[in-house]
């Protein structure tokens, strides 16, 4: 939807690091971007849900997104970076393995995710971006927090 | 000018008399020859008829205008009080209800009313004819040439009390001038437009009496009043007033403000008699209102507290709350890192903080309590129109309606407990004919009570009607497959009346054969749930039933018990624990597969939260004993078995936010001394 209304425009999205890929959120969702900190588990939840974190006095639920998309799962080091996602009302964390990159995408550049048969993630993305060398793929926010 | 500020003032008082209105209508219903009553409510009809006029609300000040009219009519002994006249002012009440909650919600308080104005009018043309006529012209104005004579006869609304208030504070002085033309006086609007201009070079003129429109299309007699704020004295204003021509007499009084606002705000008796006094001679007014109020308003206490409260914006309330909760949060970092640093100095400073924040906390929850008498306000009336729609008679009794709880709380449970009351109207009280066969009085009886138990508020709602049949209602749950033949063995009667909150009850499309009990029930125990409260019910056939509700004082800050699982802390709510306590393996038995203790004569079962939250483990401590938390829900006990006791703590109640709802046995969480994050453990989920 996002990418629609900015044809022709630039795109202002943050970078990040899952295992060797780079994708992308858009930067007006990303409310901040945290060091790893101390993670409460939360027992019975979705797998993907790593627990709760105290962010300056809000609980907020923690998700790995390495085991949303089927990755496995790594420890955290120094790189190891937490995206506060917000949006609609939600407030949510993603674990990434890094972040480091603001970049403008023009819209244009923008192309539908190749949709082929028994791709795990293709349904948490709403394009992929090819600029020079690198491939960022865009994240469907709006799926990867849908807890269904 | 802009009357947006006065909006949220304006809003909140309307409310306050239509609720005074209702109540005193009641009142009335039962007395229908008590006077005082009628002065009661003809006084919050005509405040109100004044704010919404002040407002710009015109419906709203129409239409109390014709209900005034009516109202004046039994004041002055025109018309008796009956049943059919007290349901269309109550129609009308409703209406102007109906318009208060439009404008409170955005809207223009633009309101169809036709058929209770028309109906109101038909009540007054029912009354003596002329009698209505003087009060149609002259509703504001005592139709006594005497009265007029003595008391300028001008009443003032909120809004203009303020205006002469404040222009007291900033060294005005306020006068009401009573000005008289000659008789011959030609052009009686010229001359008015002149004593006006003549006024407004040394002042202001807050009001006139007739109105300043009445008085450019000569509406009046010969005389007016205005009301005028200035710097300058008496005579000087009867000097300045007399240079006009054709003035037979000006008479000036200073106001005294501080009477006038008392007054106002004792809702003395007799609009007029204390106007004159206020006037005339202000100590005496001082000493007889008081009592007069008493014995007006049946000795329901209305002192001039309001003029010692404020009102506070309940959203600023929240934004305060929520800085102290981060101060409690902080506080318990503080009392962490001196334990640890054991520095004596640094121990007393933070000891004398934490009493300082604990009588903080008091008071700033204090702040936040309210009477319920908020929410049981509305049931008189809903009670009455029930039992006229269901052809009963309904007796409603309400207790300890002074009684506090959490604003937070009082804003949730008016919903759940109108449908309580409901049910027991509906389904508890029989027809006073079936009554009189049963041998019970005609009339039935409701009994809405609040009261405190520890840290608990308690709210009850019996009636004295047919009961539950327990029969009824087994068959019922066995056929829609709430329970099993075998479980429906082993119920106690409670617990078969405590299924009509279940679910499947009120799912079932037909449930009038266990008399319509249980339809909605199980809204009202989640509503209620979801506030931390408990709802039970008892009942004897044949002689009633008793809905009780447990809830909480407040919903923010708690006491709990933390415990300590492998690495992981755990809160538990103090409410719900019975005690905690250590047991020998030994003295653990298994049933049928479940861990069980004998305590205290009791067969307890044990919850390992270990197993049950999925800890993980990362080596098996093998101990010979285990450190036990018992929980109960209702008169069910269960013992939570955990690795270590913490110790007791006030922390402050944090949701779990938007995303992550519907999480098994974890009702929030909290933040700890050291920053991060435990959960607290929903002990009602535990305990089926």
């Amino acid at each position: 939807m996002s990418v629609e209304s900015a044809v022709g425009t630039e795109l202002k999205v943050i970078v990040f690091q899952l295992k060797d890929e780079e994708y992308a959120i858009e930067v007006e969702y990303i409310q901040s971007i945290e060091r790893m900190q101390p993670v409460t588990r939360i027992p019975k939840t979705y797998s993907f849900i790593k627990g709760v974190m105290n962010l300056r006095g809000v609980i907020t639920p923690i998700m790995d997104l390495r085991t949303r998309f089927g990755i496995e799962s790594k420890k955290s080091d120094d790189a190891t970076r937490i995206l506060v996602i917000s949006k609609d009302n939600i407030e949510i964390g993603f674990i990434v393995d890094g972040a480091n990159d603001v970049i403008d995408i023009p819209s244009g550049k923008i192309e539908p995710t190749p949709e082929v048969v028994g791709g795990v993630e293709a349904d948490y993305l709403s394009g992929v971006v090819k600029l020079d060398t690198r491939l960022f793929t865009l994240l469907n926010i709006d799926k990867v927090i849908l807890n269904s | 000018m802009s009357t947006s500020e006065y909006l949220d003032v304006f809003i909140d008082e309307s409310q306050e008399h239509l609720q005074s209105l209702n109540d005193n209508l009641l009142l009335l219903e039962n007395e229908p020859t008590n006077l005082a009553i009628v002065g009661e409510i003809f006084r919050s009809a005509h405040t109100l008829k004044g704010m919404a006029a002040t407002m710009g609300y015109d419906d709203l000040a129409h239409l109390t205008h014709s209900m005034e009219n009516v109202l004046d009519l039994i004041r002055n002994q025109k018309l008796d009080v009956s049943t059919p006249v007290l349901d269309v002012v109550f129609a009308a009440v409703d209406d102007l209800e109906a318009m208060v909650n439009d404008i409170a919600s955005g809207g223009t308080g633009k309101r169809d009313v036709s058929n209770v104005t028309v109906l109101l009018e038909q009540i007054e043309k029912g009354g003596s004819p002329s009698q209505v006529a003087a009060t149609v012209e002259e509703v504001e104005i005592p139709t006594t040439e005497e009265t007029l004579t003595a008391a300028f006869d001008v009443s003032y609304d909120q809004f203009e009390l303020t205006v002469l208030m404040q222009s007291q504070e900033q060294g005005y002085h306020s006068y009401q001038i009573k000005i008289s033309l000659d008789e011959r006086t030609m052009l009686k609007a010229a001359r008015v437009f002149m004593v006006f201009e003549v006024l407004e070079q040394v002042g202001e003129i807050i009001k006139s009496n007739p109105s300043a429109e009445d008085l450019e299309e000569e509406k009046f007699d010969l005389e007016f009043v205005v009301t005028f704020i200035s710097k300058i004295e008496a005579e000087e204003i009867v000097k300045r007033v007399n240079k006009v021509s054709e003035i037979s007499s000006v008479q000036v009084h200073q106001l005294n403000i501080e009477e006038l606002k008392k007054a106002a705000s004792e809702k003395e008796t007799g609009l007029e008699e204390v106007v004159v006094e206020t006037v005339v001679s202000p100590q005496k007014a001082v000493e007889e209102a008081p009592q007069e109020k008493t014995t007006a308003i049946n000795g329901k206490k209305v002192t001039n507290e309001a003029n010692k409260t404020i009102r506070v914006n309940i959203e600023r309330l929240d934004v305060l709350m929520n800085l102290f909760e981060e101060l409690v949060i902080d506080r318990g970092r503080l009392e962490q890192i001196a334990s640890d640093l054991k520095n004596n100095e640094l121990n007393e400073t933070v000891e004398r903080m934490s009493r300082i924040s604990g009588d903080l906390q008091e008071i700033i929850l204090n702040m936040r309590m309210m009477p319920v008498e908020q929410v049981f306000n509305r049931f008189p009336r809903m009670v009455r129109s029930l039992s006229k729609d269901l052809n009963k008679k309904v007796n409603l009794q309400i207790l300890g309606a002074e009684t506090e709880l959490d604003r937070t709380i009082i804003d949730e449970i008016g919903d759940p407990l109108v449908h309580l009351i409901r049910n027991s109207i509906d389904h508890g009280i029989e027809t006073p004919q079936k009554r009189l066969e049963l041998g019970k009085p005609e009339e039935g009886t409701v009994i809405l009570k609040a009261f405190h138990s520890g840290n608990n508020v308690f709210i009850e709602i019996e009636d004295d009607g047919a009961g539950i049949d327990r029969d009824k209602v087994l068959k019922k749950a066995l056929t829609n497959g709430v329970v099993t033949e075998d479980e429906a063995s082993k119920m106690t009667d409670q617990q078969i009346y405590g299924l009509l909150f279940r679910a499947g009850f009120s799912t079932a499309d037909k449930v009038t054969d266990v008399s319509g009990r249980g339809v909605g029930l199980d809204v009202v125990r989640s509503t209620f749930e979801s506030l931390g409260g408990v709802v039970t019910v008892d009942s004897t056939l044949g002689r009633g039933s008793v809905f009780s509700i447990q809830l909480p004082l407040t919903l923010s800050i708690i006491d709990v018990m933390l415990v300590e699982v492998s690495d992981e802390k755990y809160a538990i709510p103090l409410s719900s624990i019975v005690e905690t306590a250590i047991v020998n393996k030994k003295n653990v038995f298994s049933a049928h597969n479940q861990k069980v203790i004998d305590f205290r004569g009791k067969v307890v079962p044990l919850v390992f939260l270990k197993d049950l939250f999925e800890i993980p483990v990362e080596d098996e401590l093998d101990e010979e004993y285990y450190s036990l938390v018992i929980v109960h829900k209702g008169d069910k006990v269960a013992g939570l078995v955990v690795d270590s006791l913490i110790g007791q703590h006030d922390i402050v109640l944090k949701s779990l936010g938007n995303y992550l709802t519907n999480v098994f046995a974890i009702s929030g969480a909290t933040i700890l001394g050291n920053g991060q994050v435990a959960l607290i453990v929903d002990t009602n989920a535990l305990i089926k």
